[in-house]
């Protein structure tokens, strides 16, 4: 934009230079598509990989990168002809019919008789075999292998094929990692944990960023400072005290050290920094007239907060509620800690943990598992972006 | 199912409390010390009292939270990594003697002190590359979305989604990773990424900073856009070509912001917990602070170590806290 409005301004006081002004705009616009293109494909190759292979049939994301889903894989083989007990006599022949290719969606491209040549024929042609007779394997991996003399082998002859099969796709990985694997108790846990730790942070933190933009009162400035020093003190230095803290309290009145309830009181407090210092940062933004006028009308603070500026600050809650959300959703240490180990009891993250070490080879599970934990932050990302961008801009700009 | 209506009850009751208290709290504020009309004197003493009660009002849930869940633990860690594995006999500074002298250790704050270095670099240069290149293009929007699209999703499914990249299999067999695949490609054996020390801690890296670079793009593209089309104008009839402005114009006038998003992106490196926890658990030299720290505290129940190797990690962060709480008071001041 800026750089085609700019190119008339230069080019006009000497119309020598225009031309070559304007090849180079074009060739360095040129430039900056192909760098962007570059950077994007490089950004979501991975993320396509993913989504591509959840939905690929497992046997084929074994056999091949996901790069190639869409063409038909090529596989090689071997298996066994019927042996002379096989025969039937028809016509005066003698027949042995079967199928060189194993169950599947397989069809036939070549085949061939020795192992150095797997492909030496096309599906069809006759082969003249060296046990007698003639052997002709059809695309679907049919065989007729007939004589006029009676076969007397007893173990049937190898033959070898190269077979091709059309991409397949299906959500039987979906299914089966929901089900089996539990993926889908723990999109249930993680929707337990996440809901409560959103929703509950924000009244608290309302009221506290009110007093701290709208009162005054000794000490309000040391409160903001710490709260800011809050905001970037890391998580580690609270586990191993919440958990002696939740052990000590179940020891005393019974009942389980993990669960539910110390999650979300863990969460509802490590979230409490930010939204504190974003609504506070948001509210401050207010304009003072309003607060002033509405306090000469005598109304109370309560009042002034609860009718005025809690449905002004929407769009900073909103932001702050989709930070939580993500986040809390996002989780693993918190839920790792101070929630059960029990495969019934862990979220999303953690599953895809114990998938990864118990079933890492196998890319069909931890494809869909995986893409079904992101299905959720993707859609409040993509639906909510706009407040998403407000939220980091007014967090980190503002708070530098 | 059930556990689910549950956690919406849990959602209700929570706002219910804090609703009740909140409104309760000032009513009983405002009835039990009633301003009495006739007595102006003792009304203004009492009001003075009122609005000097009321923003604690406010303020205690929060202040209750913060200070049993992050003040009172950062005490408590100092404490307990000054005393043995279960907190009863006091040892002095031996834990912190113990991590010095401790291979894994060494490793951890090596491996760190080299995600530092890396990982807020290259996210930044990222970011700011990015930046540039979209607003200039009219698909930029669109582009920026996607590279934007890692910061929604967690540490564990980016992790997946790598091990998949760096996939690796036998010579004599297919590689589905795709890294291999290109390596193949070009004749060149296959490579386990993830066990090639010291290679193996930098693929890592890739996946932070894969997250990392669209936060860095978006707060850069909005400092970007801040900058005066005046200047930018100005300088283009003075003859600066594309490049010098960039380095003469842009980068001098973002700088602050610049340095926000280093900061920011290096706390979360310091914290960096989840990646090297799904991709290794801290195998093949690739250890980090975070996840020796949660290796100490729970596979060996040893609080004493893991609040040390904690108290290591507040000390890294504690320049970057004192120069914010600095920041933030200095614009304070000026409001």
């Amino acid at each position: 934009m800026s750089t085609a409005t700019a190119a008339p301004a230069t080019a006009a006081p000497a119309d020598t230079t225009r031309s070559s002004f304007l090849s180079r705009i074009k060739l360095g616009r040129l430039a900056a598509n192909l760098a962007l293109i570059l950077i994007v494909v490089l950004w979501t190759f991975p993320s396509a990989g993913l989504l591509i292979s959840s939905v690929r049939d497992a046997n084929q994301l074994s056999m091949s990168g996901w790069w190639t889903a869409f063409t038909s894989s090529t596989s090689q083989g071997a298996s066994r002809l019927g042996s002379a007990d096989d025969q039937v006599e028809e016509n005066g022949q003698y027949v042995i019919t079967g199928d060189v290719l194993p169950e599947g969606n397989l069809s036939l491209d070549a085949f061939g008789i020795t192992s150095r040549d797997p492909g030496a024929f096309e599906a069809g042609d006759v082969v003249e075999m060296p046990q007698g007779g003639q052997l002709v394997v059809d695309e679907t991996g049919l065989y007729r292998w007939t004589s006029a003399e009676p076969f007397d082998h007893s173990g049937g002859p190898r033959v070898y094929y190269v077979a091709s099969e059309p991409p397949r796709f299906t959500l039987d990985n979906y299914v089966s990692v929901l089900t089996a694997n539990g993926i889908g108790q723990s999109f249930i846990n993680s929707l337990t944990v996440a809901i409560p730790a959103t929703v509950v942070p924000i009244l608290i933190a309302a009221f506290a960023a009110y007093a701290l933009a709208w009162m005054s009162f000794p000490g309000r400035g040391i409160l903001v400072a710490v709260i800011v020093g809050l905001l970037v003190v890391p998580l580690q230095m609270s586990l191993i005290p919440i958990l002696r803290f939740y052990n000590g309290v179940a020891d005393v009145f019974g009942g389980q050290a993990k669960g539910y309830l110390g999650v979300w009181l863990a969460h509802t407090a490590f979230g409490l920094p930010l939204a504190i210092f974003l609504l506070r940062n948001y509210m401050v933004g207010l304009p003072r007239e309003i607060m002033e006028s509405a306090r000469m009308d005598g109304a109370s603070h309560f009042q002034i907060f609860t009718t005025m500026v809690l449905p002004l600050s929407f769009p900073a809650l909103a932001s702050f509620a989709i930070f939580q959300f993500l986040w809390v959703w996002n989780d693993l240490l918190v839920a790792l800690i101070f929630l059960g180990s029990q495969n019934t009891e862990l979220v999303l993250t953690g599953r895809l943990i114990n998938l990864l070490g118990t079933r890492g080879n196998n890319w069909e599970l931890l494809t869909a598992g995986a893409f079904i934990s992101m299905i959720v932050p993707l859609v409040v990302f993509f639906s909510l972006q706009r407040y998403f961008v407000r939220g980091l801009l007014a967090g980190s700009v503002k708070g530098g | 199912m059930e556990q689910f209506f549950n956690a919406v009850l849990a959602v209700l009751v929570a706002l219910g409390a804090a609703g009740l208290y909140f409104w309760g709290s000032n009513w009983l504020l405002d009835n039990f010390l009633k301003s009495d009309k006739a007595a102006s004197d003792s009304s203004t003493r009492q009001d003075r009292l009122r609005s000097s009660i009321r923003p604690w009002l406010f303020l205690a849930p929060a202040l209750l939270f913060l200070s049993l869940y992050l003040v009172y633990p950062v005490f408590e860690t100092v404490r307990l990594s000054l005393y043995n594995a279960n907190g009863t006999r006091f040892v002095g500074l031996s834990n912190y003697i113990w991590a010095f002298g401790d291979g894994n250790f060494r490793q951890s704050l090596l491996n760190n002190f080299l995600w530092l270095l890396i990982v807020p670099a290259l996210a930044t240069a990222f970011g700011l590359v990015i930046a540039v290149l979209a607003d200039r293009l009219w698909w930029g929007n669109i582009a920026k979305s996607l590279i934007f699209m890692p910061m929604a999703i967690s540490f564990v499914g980016a992790s997946i989604i790598w091990r998949f990249v760096y996939a690796y299999r036998g010579p004599d067999q297919p590689q589905i990773g795709v890294l291999n695949a290109i390596v193949t490609g070009w004749g060149m054996p296959p490579q386990n990424w993830i066990t090639m020390v010291p290679w193996n801690s930098f693929f890592l890296m890739v996946i932070l900073i894969w997250i990392q670079t669209g936060f860095a793009m978006v707060i850069l593209s909005a400092a970007l856009r801040g900058i005066p089309e005046e200047t930018l104008e100005a300088a283009r009839i003075d003859g600066a070509n594309e490049v010098q402005i960039f380095f003469t114009i842009m980068i001098p006038q973002i700088t602050g912001t610049l340095i926000v998003v280093w900061t920011t992106i290096t706390i979360t490196v310091l914290k960096v917990f989840d990646i090297v926890f799904a991709m290794t658990g801290g195998q093949f030299q690739t250890e980090v602070l975070a996840n020796l720290m949660y290796s100490w505290m729970f596979r060996s129940g040893d609080f004493g170590r893991g609040s040390t190797i904690a108290v290591v990690i507040l000390l890294a962060v504690l320049p970057i806290m004192i120069w914010n709480v600095r920041n933030a008071n200095r614009e304070q001041g000026t409001r």
